[in-house]
């Protein structure tokens, strides 16, 4: 039982707001020693996972000076005049059709996307580009509820339809972990009966987003209803 | 044999973040000059010399850039962000053309993950078959930066600036996703999985068929939600409930288990702050003020599809 004080020191730590870095490296430290290594087998671990692990930050760090160059040069702001071209687009279409455009591809084999190579330049500013388009000016809320729900489409998209195919990692993973147990499963069918779990996923996203697309348009009608009052009052 | 492996990508990086910490210690009006120039310099450290370095001095290195973030001592600088105005001009100069190098990036990391791993001359691979799809993110992003450098006619100091920018914007929750792997290791080395699949099973009558199942699924849910990863969740959870109650028990079939016990976790990774990378960075990355506003928008997806899935298992794995 001792052995789940890590986990207690991160609620608590989460709780209080402490800097999350110095939590979590607190509860790797006291978690390591009540289960018997010493300070420094504790840091050589982090150390070495810290370094195996580099290969989680790539993606960002790569793409922003690409990003970069692309978004002092306008990127966001011709995404945004783009779909306003587009009538029928609200900002839950647009991040219903990227999480389709996701999954369906993820489903394929292909990893196209990513927090920092198409929710941040793309996206986001589409979505946001689309609500403008239909009820004006945006307010800091709204605005940051369109940028959260763009991230959840790239994670419900990429997680739900990487699975469906038989070569990623969660795969192969659970192939390596059977074999490992003597256990004898079919890569095929790991693979397809994930399918509807991934269409349940897909509806899910769907509701959320046209709540979403309510919720904005609410928030421009009381805007705009409170403002009439204001003139006949 | 192998020309491109990860670790020239990995110097790629290093030279990146090196160049946000030289920019750091130039800049004379930064609010946090030298905790920001300490912290960015050892991880830039951490690229360009992290496969010779000891793993028990990384460790230290990784101690001393955590100590600078709680002391407040990273903070982003005053890096100016061009006016609307005149980003919206440019855009109305170059018009469709800008989507270009951002378009490439996917296009060719997909063709390179294609084409890559395949290309050998004798026993020389032209990239390490292992990573094909780092090395193809990798070699995609140089090729649209340069697309992107003679579109825009920007000067080379532009990309500098701009990635200075964005990455101190990020700022130390940038290793935030391999501290929390640390983290996941640590646990399961001390076999923390083990108490709680022993705890779950112990306080659920699990000779139910429906209740190993439940058992099951909130035991990778919840188990994620503690590691921050599915992939860790994995093998302890199938290992400690999935693979003794559900197929040994009452004779459920291990892929469709496999599978949809999978989702169970990633219902759990949509949840956790733990999941950095996902869940965290992004909101640092589209800066949000409300750093949970990606787990809130994922929340009410993530337990309806927790609980589709579960009945999804209950009604498949006994049958199929």
């Amino acid at each position: 039982m001792i052995k789940l004080i890590g986990i207690l020191i991160v609620a608590i730590g989460f709780g209080f707001r402490l800097n999350t870095l110095l939590v979590v490296m607190l509860a790797g430290i006291v978690t390591g020693l009540v289960s018997g290594f010493s300070f420094n087998d504790v840091l050589t671990q982090f150390g070495q996972i810290f370094i195996d692990n580099r290969y989680m930050s790539l993606p960002i760090i790569l793409t922003l000076p690409v990003i970069g160059i692309l978004e002092r040069y306008g990127l966001k702001e011709r995404a945004e005049s783009l779909i306003k071209k587009a009538k029928a687009a609200t900002a839950g279409r647009v991040m219903l059709s990227y999480l389709i455009i996701r999954e369906l591809s993820a489903a394929l084999g292909l990893n196209i996307g990513g927090h920092a190579q198409t929710v941040r330049p793309l996206v986001a500013p589409m979505a946001e580009g689309a609500a403008a388009a239909k009820h004006g000016e945006l307010s800091e809320e709204v605005k940051e509820d369109i940028k959260a729900h763009a991230a959840a489409s790239e994670n419900v998209g990429w997680f739900f339809g990487e699975d469906i195919f038989i070569a990623t990692g969660a795969i192969l993973l659970m192939k390596g972990f059977y074999d490992s147990v003597g256990v004898d499963v079919s890569v095929w069918d790991m693979a397809l009966w994930g399918i509807p779990t991934a269409i349940t996923a897909l509806l899910l996203s769907w509701w959320r987003f046209s709540l979403l697309d309510k919720r904005i348009q609410k928030a421009s009608g009381a805007g705009k209803s409170n403002d009439s009052k204001k003139t006949t009052a | 044999m192998n020309i491109i492996t990860l670790d020239s990508i990995y110097y790629l990086l290093g030279i990146i973040v090196a160049f946000v910490a030289i920019r750091v210690l130039l800049d004379k009006n930064h609010p946090t000059r030298i905790g920001s120039f300490l912290f960015w310099g050892i991880f830039a450290a951490t690229f360009l010399f992290g496969q010779w370095m000891p793993p028990i001095a990384v460790g230290y290195l990784v101690l001393i850039m955590v100590i600078i973030a709680s002391f407040g001592k990273v903070k982003a600088g005053k890096e100016k962000e061009l006016k609307k105005e005149e980003r919206e001009s440019h855009a109305e100069r170059l018009k469709g053309k800008i989507f270009l190098p951002a378009i490439l990036i996917p296009v060719i990391t997909v063709i390179g993950t294609l084409t890559l791993g395949k290309i050998h001359f004798g026993d020389v691979q032209i990239v390490d078959p292992k990573n094909v799809t780092l090395i193809s993110l990798g070699i995609s992003t140089i090729i649209a930066y340069i697309a992107a450098q003679i579109l825009t006619k920007a000067k080379a100091s532009v990309p500098m600036q701009e990635s200075s920018r964005l990455m101190q914007a990020i700022g130390w929750a940038i290793i935030l996703p391999q501290m929390l792997s640390a983290l996941g290791g640590i646990f399961s080395t001390a076999g923390v999985g083990k108490v709680v699949s022993e705890i779950v099973g112990d306080l659920l009558p699990t000779n139910y068929a429906f209740v190993a199942v439940v058992a099951y699924c909130l035991g990778m849910t919840l188990f994620t939600m503690i590691m921050g990863n599915a992939f860790a969740a994995f093998a302890v959870i199938t290992g400690g409930i999935g693979l003794p109650l559900i197929v040994h028990m009452h004779g459920g079939n291990p892929a469709i288990m496999a599978a949809l016990g999978m989702f169970a976790g990633y219902c759990g990774t949509l949840m956790t702050p733990m999941a950095a990378n996902f869940n965290i960075v992004p909101a640092m990355l589209l800066n949000l003020k409300n750093k949970n506003a990606v787990i809130q928008a994922q929340v009410p997806i993530a337990i309806p599809l927790m609980i589709a899935n579960m009945l999804l298992m209950y009604f498949l794995v006994y049958h199929f």
